[in-house]
């Protein structure tokens, strides 16, 4: 932030940014919270519920099974993708014709209609003529997505693994890839194990790129809709329900416009707090 | 490097392969064989999916509706997020801190809560089924996300650069579009890869926002295996279709991949 100077007209130059995000963000924004403090019957008529909605949805069961359907969800896919995208960009050749290949391959899930995703791994999933499916029931796993929901959960999380691990696998990347030589050469001579080579030098380098992958994996697993509602369509029964899916269920399904806003903002409340909470803690860290 | 794993990433990238090449395989055969068979490769391998998606107008049309909204969307998000973007690496302005963090909030609002208000609004102001809708609604995430991608860059651009043109007598305008965007050019790529990437894979919100005029491929995927039967082969080659864009753009910024996904500031 050193060296900058203080010039007021620069807002003109953030003008078109601020309308356009504006016009998407505070409108809609504004609707979910008139829906929140209000009833309709129709005919765009409204009466003043004041905190009716919120209580509802807080004292509901549907709510609570959904929103600890999703911190389990979350939690499995952070415990596991960032430890296991950190191994692999450990693990990866620094450079070479193979880097580019390596990024290229893995960056591919990544750019895939997430509804693709979902069919890709629906088909490769089906017991009976999918290879995942097929492979597991021919070793005498009894497997199958459509039925358990101990299956419809290994899927969902293998296929978000399948999906998402690749981000953290660049990120981590490029945090190594910006290492000087001379750390390793200085590392050397001091005799570093590989193991203190990582934990001394490569990890705390690496800090603020996995800040940014856990931050990113957190919101994008939190809002996760399109991939299990293709695969499972939330099923069987509730059994992979996650928040985004039922928000849309009670709001374009249902037309429940009043608890469907409670819940939008509640939704949203708790992914900027977490976010806001966890950067806040790293930070602190690194300020000592 | 001596600590170097090889077998690691290349198990890593088979597993990444599996489930894409299980697509690829399925778009080459005929329902029966689906059905009727499980086999590792088709053996009665047929185009006949692919011809049907390329001489049935709601299959194509799908295809260029997609590219039409991303296309708009990665046009509008980079030209505005550029000026935006040298304002925050470049000047300190009243309220410019809470702006940026205003702007990464939108990162964080999930679809799901946009869907409904999004589909009112759109259709208040006449834009419901259009391909601009979706442009637009997408740039509630791909905006903030180029704002940090391009200000991650031009940071790292030195502001010697800056002041030598303006006492050459450079205007800004002139100086902006000169010399500062050259400068910035693998940058812009990068922004311009992500919006693709972000406007590309995103269904909830292009599918509320549309019914027949601008149906994105996506959704005509969802309707196809809801409405006529089970042509799993037929959904297979499309699915297979959406892979090749993606895979095209990032052949273009794949030195500058790693950086792009961390937001410029590595």
């Amino acid at each position: 932030m050193t060296g900058k100077f203080t010039n007021q007209k620069a807002w003109f130059l953030v003008l078109p940014v601020v309308v356009l995000v504006a016009f998407n963000a505070l409108i809609p924004l504004m609707t979910v919270v008139n829906y929140s403090f209000q009833e309709s019957f129709g005919n765009n008529i409204f009466f003043w519920e004041g905190t009716k909605w919120f209580e509802e949805v807080l004292h509901s069961d549907r709510f609570a099974a959904s929103l600890g359907r999703q911190i389990v969800f979350t939690s499995i896919i952070l415990a596991i993708e960032i430890p296991f995208g950190v191994a692999i960009a450990l693990s990866m050749p620094r450079k070479g014709p193979w880097v580019s290949v390596c990024l290229v391959l893995m960056a591919l899930p990544l750019l895939i209609p997430w509804n693709v995703v979902g069919a890709m791994w629906n088909i490769f999933a089906l017991p009976d003529i999918g290879l995942l499916g097929k492979t597991l029931n021919a070793l005498g796993f009894d497997y199958d997505y459509t039925q358990q929901p101990i299956s419809a959960w290994f899927t969902v999380i293998l296929m978000d693994v399948w999906h998402w691990t690749s981000l953290v696998v660049l990120l981590s990347f490029a945090g190594l890839s910006s290492i000087p030589e001379a750390y390793y050469q200085a590392a050397k001579i001091d005799g570093a194990s590989s193991w203190a080579v990582i934990r001394y030098i490569e990890l705390p380098k690496m800090k603020r790129v996995l800040i940014i992958a856990f931050l990113l994996r957190f919101m994008d697993s939190f809002m996760i809709y399109t991939e299990p509602f293709v695969l499972t369509g939330g099923g069987p029964g509730n059994a992979t329900t996650f928040l985004s899916i039922d928000l849309v269920k009670v709001a374009l399904g249902q037309f429940d416009l009043g608890p469907a806003g409670a819940i939008s903002l509640i939704y949203f409340l708790i992914i900027l707090l977490t976010c806001w909470l966890f950067y806040t803690l790293a930070m602190k860290d690194e300020a000592q | 490097m001596k600590r170097a794993k090889p077998f690691v990433p290349a198990f890593y990238i088979v597993f990444l392969m599996l489930p894409i090449y299980w697509l690829l395989n399925m778009s080459f055969k005929t329902t029966n064989e689906i059905l009727g068979s499980f086999t590792l490769w088709p053996n009665n391998f047929t185009l006949e999916n692919y011809t049907t998606i390329f001489t049935d107008p709601t299959w194509y049309n799908g295809y260029i509706d997609s590219l039409t909204y991303v296309g708009i969307n990665t046009v509008i998000s980079v030209t505005v997020a550029l000026p935006a973007a040298y304002a925050f690496s470049r000047y300190r302005f009243m309220g410019d801190k809470h702006l940026f963090f205003w702007l990464l909030t939108n990162r964080m609002a999930p679809p799901a809560v946009f869907a409904l208000p999004f589909l009112q609004l759109y259709s208040e102001v006449g834009l419901f089924d259009t391909h601009i809708a979706v442009a637009l609604a997408h740039a509630l995430f791909n905006i903030p996300l180029a704002v940090w991608i391009l200000e991650g860059f031009m940071s790292g651009v030195p502001k010697e650069l800056d002041e030598t043109a303006y006492v050459d007598g450079y205007s800004f305008p002139r100086f902006f579009i000169k010399i500062f965007i050259p400068a910035i050019i693998a940058g812009i790529g990068v922004a311009a890869f992500f919006c693709f990437m972000f406007s590309w894979v995103e269904l909830l919100l292009a599918k509320t926002l549309t019914s027949v005029a601008a149906k994105p491929i996506a959704a005509v995927m969802t309707r196809t295996a809801s409405t006529s039967g089970y042509e799993l082969g037929l959904l297979a080659a499309a699915g297979s279709l959406t892979i090749i864009p993606g895979a095209f753009v990032i052949y273009f910024v794949r030195n500058y991949i790693a950086k792009g996904f961390a937001l410029g500031r590595v």
